[in-house]
């Protein structure tokens, strides 16, 4: 059991990595997610950053109706909460120009130092955090 | 033809991102939780995504241009400023709250609940936030357009 599931981080990962190797391969881009929404959202280069994010929603469609487990919902997360966090990741992926797949995934693959320090510095306060937020107030 | 590679691209990682767990917060939230039941999943995902691309990279940076499109398209900032340093701690803040990254909550509408629906507006307007922040206080020196400036001269990814 725990196998089968380090072998399907490992899988996806992998899956990731591919899917980043083509982007930059074939098209020349980034796979970097914060910036392909941006792309989307403020840039009038739109029709790629919609067909990728499609291709990834319909990616993760199939993984679930070929029987993957979906995600369950947590109960009693607070609202607010989760609210907040989605401001801070949209509005600090977008300032830092980069998220887990532009400066984790691609960045550290150009063996960019500029990368390595966002995702240090992510990481970092992310495990901060998820201690203060579990451990000091509570919520899970 | 580069729109094809596109969705199939995305196709590959939305898929990678459901199977390797990046999409349950339990899996994420458990490896930030070094002081809890630690599960170090992510190093998997992390290690084989980056295992793939350090080496890949590699070689695609010495082609002199990609195969569908004229130049690459990578930022050419190397600089360590105070927006990377400001907007990683946001993220991680983000990130250390709730167990999504932007990938993840994107892939999440093929599965939502009542998460995605509260998360995912919530972090577009984010985006927007700092859309509007930077255009009327320039906190950010680049508009969107020149984000990622093509390098003619040097046919390089890095």
């Amino acid at each position: 059991m725990a196998v089968s599931y380090f072998a399907n981080a490992l899988i996806g990962g992998v899956m990731i990595g591919a899917s980043a190797t083509l982007l930059l391969w074939l098209n020349g881009r980034i796979a970097g997610i914060s910036s392909i929404v941006a792309s989307l959202m403020f840039t009038k280069d739109r029709l790629w950053p919609a067909l990728f994010l499609l291709g990834l929603v319909a990616g993760a469609a199939i993984y679930y109706a070929l029987g993957g487990s979906a995600p369950v919902p947590r109960r009693n997360f607070p609202v607010w909460l989760l609210t907040l966090a989605g401001v801070l990741v949209g509005f600090g992926t977008a300032l830092a120009r980069g998220c887990t797949s532009g400066h984790g995934v691609c960045g550290l693959g150009r063996l960019s130092l500029r990368s390595l320090v966002a995702t240090l510095t992510f990481l970092t306060v992310g495990l901060l955090t998820t201690f203060v937020v579990r451990h000091l107030f509570g919520v899970l | 033809m580069s729109n094809i590679i596109a969705l199939i691209t995305g196709l590959i990682f939305g898929f990678g991102l459901a199977i390797s767990g990046m999409t349950h917060t339990e899996i994420v939230l458990g490896f930030l939780d070094v002081a809890g039941k630690w599960n170090p999943s992510l190093l998997f995902v992390l290690g084989g995504a980056v295992g793939v691309t350090v080496t890949s990279f590699y070689w695609i940076r010495k082609l002199p241009k990609p195969v569908l499109a004229e130049t690459f398209i990578v930022t050419e900032v190397k600089n360590i400023d105070r927006p990377l340093l400001i907007g990683s701690v946001l993220f991680g803040l983000g990130w250390g709250i709730s167990g999504y990254c932007p990938g993840p909550a994107i892939a999440l509408l093929a599965a939502p609940n009542w998460e995605v629906w509260v998360f995912l507006p919530a972090m577009l307007f984010g985006y927007g936030l700092h859309e509007y922040v930077s255009k009327k206080f320039e906190v950010t020196v680049v508009n969107p357009t020149d984000k990622f400036p093509s390098q003619p001269e040097q046919p390089t990814c890095g």
